[in-house]
């Protein structure tokens, strides 16, 4: 069997907003507009990359009970580090994303797959499921952004088509819950047809 | 197949994880602060171009203490002052930099960073024709207060908090250019 399932796992069977439902707090808080839910799903995608693949080469040297710390130092680790390289190279991203570059580390989908997959699979496979996952929540992140700001903004990637304002509830709380409910809806509904 | 959980062990393998992790973000901020402290001095610089008119002369950073908050400020000589000057909006610290030009007329201002909602306050950093009003605004003809509270400001659409924000923070600008007008600027 080819080892690409592991990357379509990640977006379709074990996608991590639509099916798994973890994450929630960076889902709703950045997705006002699709740049936003774009740039935050590929951050926590590389994190995701990079701490899948170190933690499957750690695993069979750490003893269980100490397991989660490594995880976390591990994860917190990469988290920093992309932190500092966001501040430095991309400072107008770093700026709009703020506070929620180093909540990655609590985000669940990385410690997730690390105790659920990355300690029991070899490195090749835990990168492509780091991949697979991370693609499956930017896609998320960027669909739920999308239909927030055609409908909160009247645009599409910051490219306005309508003059003035949208439906200013969907860029804010409620509209995240409500965009996001009926984005599971169609998900799910699209998966048990198949 | 892991190891096992002794004392030892794991005693061992946190220290050696701890150790590595902190060399790699060691040298990970080694290698970023200078490209970090240059793109937060680039957007000084871009800020302060924005907020005044065309110089040439380096600017001069100072400080100084007005009714009990601390201001900082950059002074360009010949040109004018920019200052940077936070109050309260609707969801935290609106933080603004003032450019004033040396007639004590506002040349133009710039958001450094606020957390105001998306799409009402948040349009104070896009809204073409709130930032435009402050262009050339004279503070001492005009009076630098909303309209619903008697000044001369057109406040945005459903932001009434956040464009009294604004006037003020614009306002105490003005505040910190007298007294530094007052207390002689060149001589300092």
């Amino acid at each position: 069997m080819s080892k690409w399932h592991f990357v379509t796992d990640g977006f379709v069977k074990n996608n991590p907003t639509f099916v798994l439902v973890l994450g929630m707090c960076p889902t709703l808080a950045t997705t006002t507009s699709a740049m936003n839910g774009l740039e935050m799903g590929l951050a926590t995608m590389f994190v995701l990359i990079l701490s899948n693949i170190v933690i499957s080469l750690l695993a069979p040297m750490v003893p269980d009970k100490v397991r989660i710390p490594v995880y976390i130092t591990v994860i917190a680790t990469f988290v920093t580090v992309l932190q500092l390289l966001m501040q430095a190279f991309t400072p107008a991203v770093y700026e709009t994303l703020g506070l929620f570059i180093p909540l990655i580390v609590v985000n669940c989908i990385v410690l997730g797959r690390a105790e659920g997959f990355a300690n029991k699979h070899g490195v090749g496979e835990s990168a492509l499921d780091g991949l697979g996952v991370g693609l499956g929540f930017t896609a998320s992140l960027t669909v739920i952004g999308i239909v927030r700001e055609i409908l909160g903004s009247g645009a599409v990637f910051g490219w306005k088509f309508i003059s003035g304002d949208g439906i200013l509830a969907f860029v804010m709380a409620p509209g995240a819950f409500l965009v996001l409910g009926f984005l599971m809806v169609l998900f799910n509904k699209y998966l048990a047809k198949k | 197949m892991a190891a096992k959980s002794t004392l030892k062990n794991m005693a061992l393998c946190l220290s050696a994880v701890c150790l590595i992790c902190s060399a790699v973000v060691g040298g990970a901020y080694a290698l970023t602060k200078e490209p970090i402290d240059e793109a937060a001095k680039a957007k000084t610089t871009a800020s302060i171009a924005r907020v005044l008119p065309a110089f040439t002369a380096e600017p001069e950073l100072g400080s100084i203490e007005l009714n009990g908050a601390n201001y900082t400020y950059y002074n360009v000589p010949g040109t004018g002052v920019a200052i940077i000057s936070a109050t309260s909006g609707f969801g935290g610290i609106l933080s603004l930099m003032v450019g004033i030009a040396e007639d004590g007329t506002i040349h133009n201002t710039t958001v450094l960073s606020h957390s105001e909602t998306p799409g009402l306050g948040a349009k104070c950093t896009t809204d073409e024709h709130f930032i435009a009003q402050f262009q050339g605004f004279d503070p001492a003809v005009k009076s630098l207060a909303v309209k619903k509270d008697g000044g001369d400001v057109d406040a945005i659409t459903a932001s009434t908090i956040t464009s009294r924000a604004y006037a003020l923070a614009v306002s105490n600008a003005v505040a910190v250019f007298n007294q530094l007008k007052e207390g002689g600027l060149s001589n300092e």
